[in-house]
């Protein structure tokens, strides 16, 4: 028996309630009245007491949650001064910091456009956030589709605030994204008459996701990351290095982006990358464990890219506002936040509460799910408690086979299956039980819709850049998004090396910051890029040193604790 | 999670029943309940290799491990197993392979060609021992898409391949040197690209979209003000989940 004695009478209120929401069928949308009301009201991007106003650089006086505040307003990890930028141990084209989807895409497109890449990896080649995207890819390639439908999905979703030019690109080149992957070897699922398997998502208003399975992130990183190999292999010019992210990036006298000083994690050695372009593609921010929230992210997500950018006088967009994916496990522990796809509500699965009762529709646009989820656990005091003291609802999987026919969940949805099944959990039977985790970065880098930045020589890509999504993204659009920038940045960065010529190489920028930080009395700040989480416990383990799912006495942001999944 | 019940009582006393395992030949005590992962940082390592995407999709955490008195070794993702009394683990920090060359717009295979077998012909060299199959921690079969390798049955190898990590354990225990997870990438890559039927309603919008078909439209709306985007989305018709 997975689910412990104090969760069966609430489980049991879910099977019994099967039935009669089979009858009643979805539970009606929410108005756009009532969106405007209970997103402030509960989502946490609205909890001003999490915020504060940045004090030095590009967006000084906006706001910015408290613990990307901290990073943005780091120091270096490096001393200018005895740093000798002679000394060049790698000259390029164009260097792509981070690789996932997005910097894979763009090392790629830079290669084929001539450029003599190199990737500067934190973790393995493509240890990224793309491998556990599982719903799938958005692209308005059906009949009944339109990029212009596509254009009105995003834009609603995101609060019409997204940069139109950037959503224009996402849309238009969204058919072409499929067609390149799956010319590189992805297998894409599809219908018995050849066209693409295509399910909807929420906020979408059409069936556009592309999905392999529920391995849609996987299947894309692992061929990408396949080509480069390739590629490296018939020695065509795309290097790469692993375990070596960039700390800081390097300048020229005339104000361009020249490359990036890189850090071996193992050994701690410092090496100079020289390069006419640098294209960020740093991902997301999970790992700083906003407003102490679980995180589906990877264990590199800490917003390096943000700070990087930031510090080289880049501005950033909507960096006050989070995504948290509706569904992020609640139980067991062992994988709290961890992500369950929304693919398994795109599928018929319903949210319900402790008494079995439906309380959303399931497929509304992301923020808007979160909230009202909070909304019931925290206002109406309907969710269930976890042995741990996690609060969650029900995400009732069952639902799928008994609408969609024996075999449906096996088959859509194997990854889910098997990581529930680990856990002694069967969801093709029993419920998940789900909560709000941070997921996503809405906002990040400035950009056009060449992925060029206000800062000459620097494009960015993917997650770590901003305006596409608003303040909200839909499911679906964050693999598109990093394909559609990812190969725009990579053509860009590879057309700005061949014209561009270089100046001296300075870190004069770097200086500049640590007079600001003196300036503003922010000397005491951590240094920033953050790397990696420290979740290592730095006391002597003693029994009963940390009850499960509580807080870890790891606290990199004075007082503010993380928790340790 | 046999034990749930035995935590709850033990959480209500403020206790959580310890565990004694080794790490790397070390004696540690872990509280219950905490992945190998987690186990790893509890027990002060902070992690660098080995550790990725935390929650079994990369591939990065593939452990060995053993119990103190049964030599057996076990295969596991350190993010998707908890720990268990005794155990006697250490993490892979690095797999090295020998990927064959070939360009993916070179691989369709001829009437009768094995495209497999001529990138890699070790694979023929495979006699059926299984140790790969029980390596997998995603519990895939894999000597069986190794099989279907060897007859070049493209479609049967991403089939049974699909859900592979890349954690590299079926390549550590091949007494043959075979790389299951590696011939069945490039199975799967020239069967996506080369042998999957094509979408034509894919093809056909991009081309709608390059001829500009639908700039005029897209115009109008990036022009349009919040209030008139509102009213809009609010309208507009919904399709079916299917």
């Amino acid at each position: 028996m997975p689910y412990p004695a104090s969760m069966e009478d609430s489980k049991r209120n879910v099977e019994e309630t099967r039935p009669k929401r089979l009858e009643k069928g979805p539970f009606p949308r929410i108005p756009a009245e009532e969106r405007d009301v209970i997103v402030p009201k509960f989502h946490p991007d609205y909890k001003k007491e999490q915020f504060r106003e940045l004090r030095i650089g590009p967006n000084k006086g906006e706001s910015a949650p408290l613990e990307i505040a901290d990073l943005l307003e780091g120091n270096s990890r490096i001393d200018p001064d005895r740093i000798d930028l002679n000394d060049v141990d790698y000259d390029v084209d164009v260097l792509v910091i981070g690789c996932g989807g997005a910097g894979g895409a763009a090392a790629l497109l830079a290669e084929e456009n001539g450029g003599d890449v190199l990737i500067s990896s934190k973790l393995r080649l493509g240890d990224a956030n793309t491998v556990g995207a599982q719903a799938g890819t958005q692209a308005c390639d059906r009949p009944n589709d339109s990029p212009a439908i596509h254009y009105l999905d995003v834009m609603g979703g995101g609060h019409y605030v997204n940069v139109p030019e950037l959503v224009e690109a996402l849309v238009k080149d969204s058919p072409d994204v499929i067609r390149w992957l799956e010319s590189l070897g992805v297998n894409w699922d599809k219908e018995p008459d050849n066209s693409y398997h295509e399910l909807t998502g929420g906020g979408a208003s059409r069936r556009r996701m592309h999905s392999c399975r529920d391995y849609t992130g996987l299947e894309e990183m692992r061929v990408v990351r396949d080509e480069i190999r390739q590629r490296n292999m018939h020695g065509r010019k795309i290097n790469w290095l692993e375990f070596e992210p960039a700390i800081e990036l390097l300048m020229d006298d005339k104000g361009q982006v020249a490359g990036a000083i890189l850090m071996n994690l193992e050994t701690k050695q410092m090496t100079i990358a020289r390069a006419k372009a640098v294209v960020m593609a740093t991902g997301g921010m999970g790992r700083t464990h906003i407003q102490g929230f679980p995180t589906t992210n990877h264990y590199g997500a800490t917003a390096d890219g943000l700070v990087l950018a930031y510090r080289a006088g880049c501005p950033l967009v909507h960096t006050d506002t989070m995504q948290y994916h509706p569904t992020g496990a609640a139980f067991p522990p062992q994988i709290l936040g961890f992500l369950v796809t929304e693919k398994v509500r795109t599928l018929g699965a319903e949210l319900v509460n402790c008494d079995g009762e439906q309380f959303v529709h399931p497929l509304e646009a992301r923020d808007t799910e979160s909230s009202a989820e909070i909304r019931e656990c925290k206002e109406r005091g309907k969710g269930v408690t976890t042995p741990t003291g996690e609060v969650g609802l029900w995400l009732d999987s069952p639902m799928i086979d008994i609408k969609r026919g024996a075999g449906t969940i096996r088959r859509e949805l194997p990854a889910m299956v098997r990581q529930f099944a680990r856990f002694d959990i069967d969801i093709t039977k029993e419920p998940m039980l789900v909560y709000p985790t941070l997921h996503y970065q809405n906002g990040g880098i400035v950009i056009k819709a060449d992925a060029s930045t206000p800062v000459p020589g620097l494009f960015a890509a993917g997650e770590c850049e901003g305006g596409v999504h608003g303040r909200n993204r839909l499911i679906g659009n964050s693999t598109l998004d990093l394909f559609v920038f990812g190969r725009r940045a990579g053509r860009a960065a590879a057309k700005w090396a061949k014209e561009v010529k270089l100046g001296k190489l300075t870190l004069d920028h770097v200086r500049k910051w640590q007079q600001e930080i003196k300036k503003a009395g922010l000397e005491n700040m951590p240094v920033s890029p953050m790397l990696l989480p420290n979740y290592a416990n730095q006391e002597r383990p003693v029994p009963g040193f940390q009850p499960l799912g509580q807080v870890s006495r790891y606290t990199p942001f004075g007082d503010r604790a993380v928790r340790w999944i | 999670m046999a034990q749930v019940a035995e935590r709850e009582e033990a959480a209500k006393r403020g206790k959580v029943p310890m565990l004694g395992i080794y790490i790397m030949g070390k004696r540690y005590l872990v509280p219950e309940g905490l992945t190998i992962q987690a186990a790893l940082e509890y027990c002060g390592y902070n992690l660098v290799r080995s550790v990725g995407c935390r929650s079994g999709f990369c591939g990065a955490c593939a452990t060995v491990y053993c119990f103190r008195n049964d030599p057996q070794l076990r295969y596991a993702l350190a993010c998707q197993k908890a720990v268990e009394q005794d155990m006697y683990l250490t993490q892979i920090p690095f797999f090295p392979t020998a990927e064959a060359l070939y360009n993916v717009d070179d691989l369709k295979p001829k009437e009768g060609e094995n495209k497999l077998v001529e990138l890699y012909p070790i694979i023929l060299t495979c006699f059926g021992c299984n140790n790969c199959t029980k390596s997998c921690p995603q519990d895939l079969e894999v000597m069986e898409f190794m099989s279907a390798a060897i007859r070049g049955d493209y479609e049967a190898v991403y089939e049974k391949s699909f859900d592979c990590v890349m954690c590299g354990l079926c390549a550590a225990r091949c007494p043959q040197g075979l790389q299951p997870y590696v011939a069945a990438i490039a199975g799967r890559r020239l069967r996506g690209a080369h042998l999957a039927p094509k979408s034509q309603h894919n093809l056909d919008r991009a081309t709608e979209i390059e001829k500009g078909k639908f700039d005029a439209e897209l115009d109008k709306l990036k022009k349009m003000s919040r209030d008139e985007l509102r009213e809009l989305y609010a309208e507009r018709e919904i399709e079916p989940a299917l």
